[in-house]
């Protein structure tokens, strides 16, 4: 079997074949473990994949880690035993297959985990990507990641983070733990922290992995909020980069670049989310981007309404900031202005960055260059500093007599 | 079954409470202690003395020495603690969840490795 075929069944397969593992063993590293023996068991006997590749290697590996166990005498293998000793001799296919995704998605995410290491977790174990693709997706040392990994499954194995999908109780608070790490994971991937504006690969990870959870969740509104949010968003990555490499604002964007496909199935996400009558964050986020996205321009109205819904769901400055910019438009830059100039931001180059733009429509050049300064100062991302130096130039090329 | 530790962080340097508040605060985790007993995960719970009261024992040299005060000169100092014995570590969150809010501090949860019994 080619080694290019035997790396797409892998690449396929292994977060799934570790999330059902980690629950026959009890640990996910021993999981993992038993998959990459079972594969390389594959790798001698397989001239073909057979018809279920994740039937046979969670056999093989199952098979193969309890004769391993029997040899062994630490306490975890010891554990382990104990464990695999109650479970049915086959694990069933359909529903466990799912259940035991779900256990991994809400364990990769515990709250109890800190939000780097959720990240690393979720990109590792359900992504499936290897170490050096999500160092390089997130510009830091291949080391600084697999610590980040090892330090994770540590902290699991020794506070007891336990491998279930929660209670129905504790459900919503650790479903908005998973849907914050999917939307950071997107973001990253949308407009990158650092260096180039789009990181391709960490998006479609995220919308994937968001399609896939609400596969396994449809009844859960806010899971197809995000991905509705995702796919909107994601449509339109054509027109946000010029071919020059400049950023290019919504309102400046070729709407015939934009992914047709994606915003149809957006705005049917986003409509079936209406219909729930169950609103939350992603959910009106996603419609604000429906409504960007819905005729030839947007609608700010609606655009509006919707982020003073929004605003009371989630009452934080960075909100009340892009509500801000909804107002300019219906009522206009003055009255945004000073919604503006009640917020505190530290840090955050786009409040600046917006008061630049409002100064600068109500004529006050002077103080929208300053406001531009401050912007420059604090963005770390090079497409959005070109934007800002731009704007600022053509300011002070209008001041020039 | 796992061991916890759920230690309370107390800030010494913030204001004492008055009289009616402090009873409150006992009566508040008094109940979630009882809470504890009655679902059969309560060990053992103990409120502190001020930090000014410790004495510190150290060792070196095959002998020790003494000195007044707390361990680390810090305004958090341990107030107290719940142990308790649970499935896992989201039970122990839970209890957690409770101390915090009924002793208004917050509450390290730490797992015992081998936990002693009597």
């Amino acid at each position: 079997m080619s080694t290019g075929d035997l790396g797409a069944v892998y690449r396929a397969e292994y977060g799934r074949c570790v999330a059902t593992l980690t629950r026959v063993l009890g640990d996910i590293g021993l999981a993992e473990e038993a998959v990459q023996d079972a594969f390389a068991v594959a790798v001698r006997k397989w001239d073909q994949a057979p018809p279920n590749p994740g039937a046979w290697i969670v056999t093989t590996a199952r098979n193969r880690a309890i004769d391993r166990l029997r040899r062994e005498s630490t306490r975890e293998a010891r554990h382990a035993q104990a464990l695999l000793l109650d479970q049915p001799d086959e694990p069933r296919e359909v529903g466990p297959v799912r259940d035991d995704r779900l256990r991994m998605i809400f364990t990769c995410c515990h709250p109890a985990l800190s939000p780097l290491a959720r990240t690393a977790l979720t990109l590792r174990l359900l992504g499936g990507l290897e170490v050096a693709e999500i160092a390089r997706a997130y510009l830091v040392p291949e080391a600084t990641v697999s610590q980040r990994i090892v330090r994770a499954k540590k902290k699991i194995r020794d506070a007891g983070i336990p491998y279930r999908v929660p209670g129905a109780a504790e459900l919503p608070g650790r479903l908005d733990s998973v849907l914050t790490v999917l939307y950071l994971v997107f973001n990253e991937g949308y407009t990158a922290t650092s260096g180039e504006l789009l990181r391709t690969d960490l998006s479609q990870e995220a919308v994937r992995l968001t399609r896939e959870l609400a596969g396994l969740m449809p009844d859960e509104p806010e899971v197809i909020g995000l991905l509705a949010l995702l796919l909107l968003t994601e449509a339109r990555r054509p027109a946000r980069v010029s071919p020059s490499g400049e950023l290019v604002v919504l309102a400046e964007q070729d709407r015939s670049l934009w992914d047709r496909g994606l915003i149809a199935e957006g705005h049917e996400l986003v409509r079936r989310c209406l219909r729930r009558g169950r609103p939350g964050p992603y959910q009106v986020q996603a419609a604000i981007n429906a409504v960007h996205t819905d005729g030839p321009a947007t609608d700010w109205t609606q655009v509006l309404a919707l982020y003073d819904q929004l605003l009371h769901l989630v009452p934080t400055p960075v909100v009340a900031l892009n509500r801000a910019v909804a107002v300019a438009e219906v009522h206009g830059p003055e009255r945004a202005l000073a919604a503006v100039d009640e917020l505190d931001l530290p840090g955050y180059h786009l409040l600046p960055a917006t008061r630049a733009d409002l100064l600068r429509r109500l004529g006050r050049t002077a103080e929208a260059v300053a406001a531009y300064d401050e912007a420059l100062a604090l963005v770390a991302n090079d497409t959005e500093r070109a934007f800002l130096e731009n704007r600022r130039a053509r300011l002070t090329k209008e001041e020039r007599p | 079954m796992k061991t916890y530790l759920l230690a309370v962080q107390f800030d010494e340097s913030a204001p004492a409470p008055s009289d009616q508040e402090f009873r409150e605060q006992m009566a508040r985790t008094g109940q979630v202690t009882t809470e504890m007993r009655s679902a059969g995960s309560w060990v053992f719970v103990g409120g502190l003395v001020a930090s000014s009261a410790t004495t510190v024992v150290r060792p070196g040299a095959g002998t020790t020495t003494m000195t007044d005060g707390p361990f680390a000169e810090t305004k958090e100092q341990l107030g107290g603690f719940w142990v308790i014995r649970c499935d896992d570590l989201d039970e122990a969150l839970a209890w957690a969840e409770k101390c915090a809010l009924a002793c208004g501090s917050p509450i390290e949860v730490r797992p015992f490795q081998d936990a002693q019994w009597v």
